[in-house]
C-alpha cells in the first residue's frame, strides 16, 4: 500500500491504495463518495465518469496512483453550497432526465465536461458528446433536452417527453 | 487484477531505467491495458506511468511537419493539430468517447498496434516517422503485424512525426459497440505519391494499398480505383463481417477517402 493524495471536490484527500487501486474504487471504498457508480468496469457504460483536472474520465480505467495530486471532481461536488441541486442537477429532475437514477452521476459529469468545451451545444453536440455514457432506461431523449436546458437553451421543441 | 508495483518517473531516462527491471511495462493512457489487465490477459510485475514525463506531451510544428508527443492524448491532438493537419486531428476526435479520448494516448496507441485502431492507419498513411528513445523508425517498419511492432524490449516510442500531405482524410465503418474501426483508410496525396493505409481488415493488422496508390498516383479520384478489387483471402472474418464485406468495404471506404480528401 502507497499513500496516495488528491483534491477532490475542493478538499485535500488522502488514502491508502495498491498499484491496481482504481480511482473509482479509491473514491467509492477509500473515501466512501458513492456517488461515482461502477455499471460495467470495462470503460464502455460511463456510469463513473469523474473530472481530473477538468476533464471528464471512466475513473474505472485510470489507477488511483496515476493521478495522485490531480484535482477530481465527482458527482458529489455537483450540488450548490446550500446542498440545493446544480443547475445540471436541476435540470435532469425538471426535465425527467432519469429513471432508474444507476447512469445519471456520470451523464451528469459528461455533460458538465460538455458544457465547460461548448456553453451552447446543438442537439447533435449533445448527443454526440454522451456517445460514452449509457442509459437504459429513457431512451436518452429526455436527457438531451436537459442537458440543453441546462445550457440555457429553450427547449420546448426538442424531442417528445 | 493482479497487483503490481506502480511508478511515474519524471523524464524519459527515468522510465528507461524503470523499465529495465523484471517483468516491467509502460502504462500511458490505458485506455487498453487496463481493460486487458483486468481480464488476467496482461499481468506485469511493475507498471511504469509515462504520463508524468512533460517532454512527451504536446503538438507543435516541426522540420517539415507536425511533432506530437507519444504522450498526448486524442483529444489534445484533436484540438491542437486542427490547424496544421485536419485528417490527423479529425481521426484522434472519432477515436473511443469523450472520456477514452482524454486518457488514451498516440505512443499508447500504436505501441499497442490493435489490427482495429485508428492511429495506426494515420501513421503509416501519412509515412510518419517513429522517434523511441533509441532511434527513428519508420512508419513501413514500425508496424509488423497484429499487436506486433519493431519496438525492442524496454524501448519507448516518445514522439511521432508527420509530414502534412497536401491532401488527406480518414473515413471509418465503425463498429458501433467498441467503436474501432470495423474497416478504416486513411488516404494522404503529397505531389505525385500517394499513400492509402487500411486498418481493421487485414488479417496482418494495418497494411498498404499499394496497388489503389499506383492508381491514385495517376488520377485521384474515387473512379480510378473502381477496377480494382482486395483480395479476401487476406481479410479479417468474424461475427461483425465476413472476409468479402471488409474487402468491399476497403475499396468503398477509399473512394470515400480520396473524395474527402477532395
Amino acid at each position: 500500500m502507497t499513500k496516495v493524495s488528491m483534491t477532490v471536490n475542493g478538499k485535500a484527500v488522502s488514502g491508502e491504495a495498491e498499484g491496481r487501486t482504481l480511482l473509482s474504487a479509491f473514491l467509492r471504498e477509500g473515501l466512501g463518495l458513492t456517488g461515482t457508480h461502477v455499471g460495467c468496469d470495462t470503460s464502455q457504460c460511463g456510469a463513473c465518469v469523474v473530472h481530473v483536472d477538468g476533464r471528464a474520465v471512466k475513473s474505472c480505467t485510470v489507477f488511483a496512483l496515476d493521478v495522485a495530486g490531480a484535482e477530481v471532481r465527482t458527482i458529489e461536488g455537483m450540488a450548490n453550497l446550500d446542498g440545493s441541486l446544480g443547475t445540471i442537477q436541476q435540470a435532469f429532475q425538471d426535465h425527467h432526465g432519469l429513471q432508474c437514477g444507476f447512469c445519471t452521476p456520470g451523464m451528469v459529469m459528461s455533460a458538465a465536461a460538455l458544457l465547460a468545451e461548448n456553453p451552447k451545444p446543438s442537439e447533435a453536440d449533445v448527443r454526440h458528446y454522451l456517445e460514452g455514457n449509457i442509459c437504459r432506461c429513457t431512451g436518452y431523449h429526455n436527457i438531451v433536452k436537459a442537458v440543453l436546458a441546462a445550457s440555457g437553451q429553450d427547449v420546448s421543441a426538442v424531442a417528445a417527453e | 487484477m493482479h497487483n503490481f508495483d506502480f511508478v511515474k518517473p519524471a523524464s524519459i531516462a527515468d522510465a528507461v531505467k524503470a523499465l529495465a527491471s523484471d517483468g516491467a511495462q509502460a502504462l500511458s493512457g490505458g485506455q487498453t491495458l487496463l481493460p486487458t489487465m483486468k481480464q488476467r490477459l496482461a499481468a506485469p510485475a511493475v507498471l511504469v506511468s509515462l504520463t508524468g514525463i512533460a517532454e512527451m506531451r504536446g503538438v507543435c510544428k516541426g522540420d517539415g511537419g507536425l511533432h506530437v508527443g507519444a504522450a498526448t492524448s486524442h483529444a489534445t491532438v484533436a484540438k491542437e493539430a486542427a490547424a496544421h493537419y485536419p485528417a490527423l486531428a479529425a481521426l484522434a476526435g472519432g477515436i473511443g468517447d469523450p472520456a477514452v479520448r482524454n486518457r488514451g494516448t498516440i505512443g499508447g496507441s500504436i505501441a499497442n498496434n490493435d489490427p482495429a485502431a485508428c492511429y495506426p492507419a494515420g501513421v503509416l498513411g501519412s509515412g510518419a516517422t517513429v522517434v523511441t528513445n533509441r532511434r527513428k523508425i519508420a512508419a513501413d517498419d514500425f508496424f509488423q503485424g497484429l499487436f506486433s511492432t519493431a519496438l525492442e524490449e524496454g524501448e519507448i516510442v516518445t514522439e511521432v512525426r508527420f509530414p502534412i500531405p497536401e491532401k488527406a482524410a480518414y473515413v471509418k465503418f465503425r463498429q458501433p459497440a467498441s467503436r474501432f474501426a470495423l474497416t478504416g483508410v486513411f488516404v494522404a496525396k503529397t505531389g505525385g505519391t500517394v499513400r492509402v493505409a487500411v486498418t481493421g481488415a487485414g488479417q496482418g493488422g494495418v497494411f498498404r494499398w499499394t496497388e489503389a496508390e499506383a492508381a491514385l498516383a495517376r488520377a485521384f479520384s474515387a473512379d480510378a480505383i473502381s477496377g480494382l478489387a482486395v483480395p479476401a483471402g487476406d481479410m479479417i472474418s468474424d461475427l461483425h463481417g465476413t472476409a468479402a464485406y471488409r474487402a468491399n468495404l476497403v475499396k468503398v471506404l477509399t473512394g470515400r477517402a480520396v473524395t474527402a480528401a477532395g
